[in-house]
């Protein structure tokens, strides 16, 4: 094998990665705006708004962990048992929150239960997946091919701020997503609740922006020093017109446009999380071609891939046109 | 006491895989017999078929729901508890792992929501073909996992460089030894716990005189399965069980309580295997039998598991009693099923009280078979992960101590008592319903757009 297949599953990873947080994110911040609804046919129509899709985006997460470990094994054999717990508890947020799709429906009496379930799923999910950013920036004590530190070392401030940023990023999402898919009472609310979750967006990328060069000098070097500066500086700057796009249209009634652009918020913290810590897949330790896995399995599991994600992404799109327009409490159900 | 997160972490991967296993072995049949229902009703339009399958849809969308659930925890096992597995054997098992994910997952979960939601904003062609690739989903995923899984009991097309293993011939390890007797087993037994759920939830409506006209095609639907596949799994069985032979015989003298090697090998029908003493306690045994049915041949020798070093034998008791288990519940199966063909025969299938009474007994049954059937498999391959190349105490990750995983452990325990108990409540409840009538099929319009609101009551 003469090829370097190194580079293109980092961008198939990187890509998998980011359809989970953009995916997974406006389901999950749909359940963090929960509990706010005014009443319970609202709640039945932001969880219509989501049941037919959230199984397929909650697959993202098993597919970008499964291409973790088939791409760069050395990664996820050092990353995932030095978050044992965040990524357990990660894993019973979604078990409360998937299950409550259904339960919901069947309880009779206990329905006020899976609500909740929907709701604290929802947040605990999000606020570990948070927690497993910020300690994957600060990043890990390695020896050898093995995590050498404790499994409470993501204890720390700045993982548990990333963790209170990431519910008002997913909140933001699921906000605007809803603006997006419902009508009168409804959207006017989730409109309010997505100008209260950009400003806290705001506030979090700043503070994180100001925090992550003191995390690690690599960080500071790769930002601050000169060419870099003047490369990386439209980073930040299309940040702040993509915000201000967002605030506008909220402001102006926009429906559609608030959810790109949300979305477009979280690609330009995803690109500049990439820029931050390229070329290391464990931060500071281990580079992605150290973590490579054998290139003829990156090659066996590529024919395979590149065969089979656009039929998925076709297919993903099909179905996400068939629930397309506003959302009603009359969808069909079984 | 000193914590081994070792046995800790073994016990918690076969709680969290034991529960996840419980809802493949059945929505992996129920996706099926959906396919098939909504085909005929396709076909026929005879609206009984589309009054089980709003039925059975619903119960599926239950126990989908928390399959996907407790097998989004699986993958991540394998990084928290097993990373020393993950980065010695990743080569080889992540891939067929991520075509897992790629092919059926995707498959499964993007044509879900058109299968559970969209009867009324798509042709009914397109419904139908939705169906079939959730059935097909279903059916691909237990094809990827079960390679992975069957790799690790007999490995082959692979090279070991460094301590870690390398793929070398991705058709061997795909198509390993063990795979074709291990999926035709599995999903057999998968259909066969489906089908018994299908006949006990018929035969209870049935004794009700309720749902009469579902209910009976039901029955006869899922016994007539039956009576094809229990006897074809027990075939498959014994032929898994030579397959077993030739490359785990430990395995097959612990399953077989076998202590010293010998030609005319007694069939263990009861014992109290004792590892102090490596002989049996209590033993009942019919002699030659083993020999007969493991060598075809009554002076055939089988080796015993003195043969083996002690650091080297899986743990005998477990894997002798799931074993026996297992067979217990097949010869059962057959029991009632050959019963039921002989009521059959004579046109009584509805009509005997006893047999419809026996039958609501056989829900479990299937769930029961194929939980003791996997703890013989995976029981019985230790003390080894990747069978003669990976010992289970190597897998461990390294960083974890025992009060780690303790704590995990225990609220995964915590966490799907209170899951696993709701679920199957919503389910008896839903199965207690029933169809849906005549009516509520015209309240809810269903040939026509749009429907009423989603609720627990409907259709
Ligand atoms: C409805 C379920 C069911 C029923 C009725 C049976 N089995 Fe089974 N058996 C399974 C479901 C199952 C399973 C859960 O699907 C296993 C676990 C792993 C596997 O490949 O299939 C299994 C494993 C398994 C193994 C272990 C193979 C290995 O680990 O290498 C053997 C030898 C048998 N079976 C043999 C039998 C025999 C002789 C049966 C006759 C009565 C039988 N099974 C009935
Ligand atoms: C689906 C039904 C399955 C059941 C009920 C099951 C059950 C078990 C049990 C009881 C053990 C513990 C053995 C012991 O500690 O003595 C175990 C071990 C293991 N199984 Fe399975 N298993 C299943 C399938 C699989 C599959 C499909 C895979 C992988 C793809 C797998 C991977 C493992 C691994 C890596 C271990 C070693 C860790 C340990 O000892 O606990 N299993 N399994
Ligand atoms: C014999 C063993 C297994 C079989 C046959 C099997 C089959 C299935 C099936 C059919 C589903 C769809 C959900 C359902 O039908 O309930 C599913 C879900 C899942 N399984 Fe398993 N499974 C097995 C063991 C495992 C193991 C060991 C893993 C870990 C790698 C795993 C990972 C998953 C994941 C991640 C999901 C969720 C998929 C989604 O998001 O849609 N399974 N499994």
């Amino acid at each position: 094998m003469h090829i370097d297949l190194v580079p293109v599953w980092t961008v198939i990873l990187g890509v998998g990665v980011f359809m989970y947080v953009l995916l997974d994110g406006f389901d999950l911040g749909v359940g963090i705006l929960f509990p706010f609804a005014h009443d319970d046919a609202a709640r039945t129509l932001m969880m219509n708004s989501v049941a037919p899709v959230w199984d397929g985006n909650e697959t993202w997460l098993v597919v970008g962990g499964l291409g973790l470990l088939a791409a760069f094994p050395l990664a996820f054999a050092v990353i995932i048992p030095a978050l044992y717990f965040p990524i357990m508890l990660m894993l019973l947020g979604l078990i409360f929150r998937g299950v409550a799709f259904e339960f919901r429906l069947k309880a009779s009496t206990g329905r006020h239960w899976w609500d909740r379930s929907f709701f604290a799923g929802s947040v605990v999910a999000t606020f570990f997946q948070g927690v497993v950013l910020g300690d994957y920036v600060q990043g890990f004590a390695v020896t050898g091919r093995h995590f050498a530190g404790g499994s409470f070392d993501w204890v720390k401030p700045f993982p548990l701020a990333t963790g209170v940023g990431l519910l008002f990023g997913y909140g933001l999402l699921g906000a605007t997503w809803l603006v997006m898919k419902t009508e009168g009472h409804v959207q006017e609310k989730s409109r309010a609740q997505a100008k209260a979750c950009l400003y806290g967006v705001l506030a979090f990328i700043a503070m994180v922006s100001i925090w992550t060069p003191f995390l690690h000098p690599k960080i500071s070097e790769r930002w601050f020093t000169w060419p870099n500066m003047a490369f990386l500086a439209p980073v930040p700057l299309m940040t702040a017109g993509i915000a201000f796009a967002l605030w506008r249209s909220l402001r102006r009634d926009g429906e559609v446009l608030p959810f790109i652009c949300a979305m477009g918020l979280f690609a330009m913290c995803y690109l500049g999380l990439g820029i931050s810590v390229f070329p290391y897949i464990i931060p500071w330790t281990v580079t992605l071609w150290d973590a490579a896995s054998a290139p003829n399995s990156q090659a066996f599991l590529l024919v395979g891939t590149l065969f089979i994600l656009p039929i998925v992404f076709m297919y993903t799109g099909w179905s996400y046109y068939v629930f397309r327009g506003k959302v009603s409490a009359e969808l069909g159900y079984h | 006491m000193e914590l081994d997160p070792v046995l800790l972490s073994r016990l918690q991967f076969a709680f969290v895989i034991a529960f996840h296993i419980l809802l493949p072995a059945f929505t992996v049949g129920l996706a099926s017999y959906i396919v098939v229902l909504e085909g005929l009703y396709f076909w026929k339009q005879d609206a009984t078929y589309l009054r089980l399958s709003l039925f059975w849809t619903r119960m599926f969308a239950v126990s989908f729901g928390m399959g996907v659930v407790s097998g989004i925890v699986m993958p991540f096992q394998f990084g928290t508890n097993w990373s020393g597995l993950s980065d010695i054997a990743g080569n080889v098992l992540a891939p067929l792992l991520t075509y897992e994910g790629l092919i059926a997952f995707f498959l499964e979960a993007g044509f879900l929501g058109i299968l559970l939601f969209g009867r009324k904003l798509v042709p009914p062609w397109v419904h139908l073909f939705a169906a079939v690739m959730v059935g097909s989903g279903t059916l691909f995923s237990s094809f990827w996992i079960l390679s992975a899984n069957s790799w690790m009991h007999t490995p082959a097309g692979y090279e070991v460089i460094d301590g870690r293993i390398f793929a070398k011939d991705w058709i061997q390890i795909i198509f390993n030894p063990s795979f074709p007797y291990r999926i035709a087993h599995t999903v057999t037994g998968f259909y066969i716990t489906t089908a018994f759920v299908v006949v006990a939830v018929s035969a209870w409506h049935l004794r009700q005189k309720q749902h009469m006209p579902e209910s009976k095609r039901a029955m006869s639907m899922g016994l007539g399965l039956l009576i094809l596949l229990v006897p074809l799994q027990i075939f498959i069985g014994d032929a898994h069980g030579l397959n077993t032979l030739a490359h785990q015989p430990v395995k097959v003298a612990a399953m077989e309580g076998l202590w010293t090697t010998q030609a005319r090998a007694p069939a263990v029908l009861f014992a109290w295997p004792n590892t102090t003493t490596e002989s049996n306690d209590y033993e009942i045994a019919i002699p030659g039998l083993a020999s007969v049915y493991l060598t075809h041949d009554i002076d055939g020798v089988v080796k015993g598991l003195k043969d083996f070093a002690p650091q080297d034998r899986p743990p005998v008791g477990i894997v002798f009693w799931a074993f026996r288990v297992m067979v217990g519940m097949g010869v059962l199966m057959l029991t009632v099923v050959v019963w039921g063909a002989w009521l059959r025969v004579r046109g009584r299938l509805f009509a005997s009280p006893a047999f419809l009474f026996v039958c609501n007994f056989m829900a479990p049954a299937g769930f029961i078979a194929v939980i003791a059937g996997w703890t013989v498999t995976e029981v019985g391959r230790q003390p080894w992960v990747v069978y003669g190349l990976l010992r289970t105490r190597d897998a461990v990750s390294p960083s974890i101590t025992g009060l780690d995983v303790l704590l995990s452990l225990l609220m995964y325990m915590a966490v799907y008592a209170v899951i696993f108990s709701a679920g199957v409540y919503y389910l008896f409840r839903l199965a207690r319903a029933g169809p849906p009538t005549e009516s509520d099929i015209h309240d809810a319009k269903l040939t026509e757009r749009p429907a009423r609101p989603l609720s627990a009551a409907d259709v």
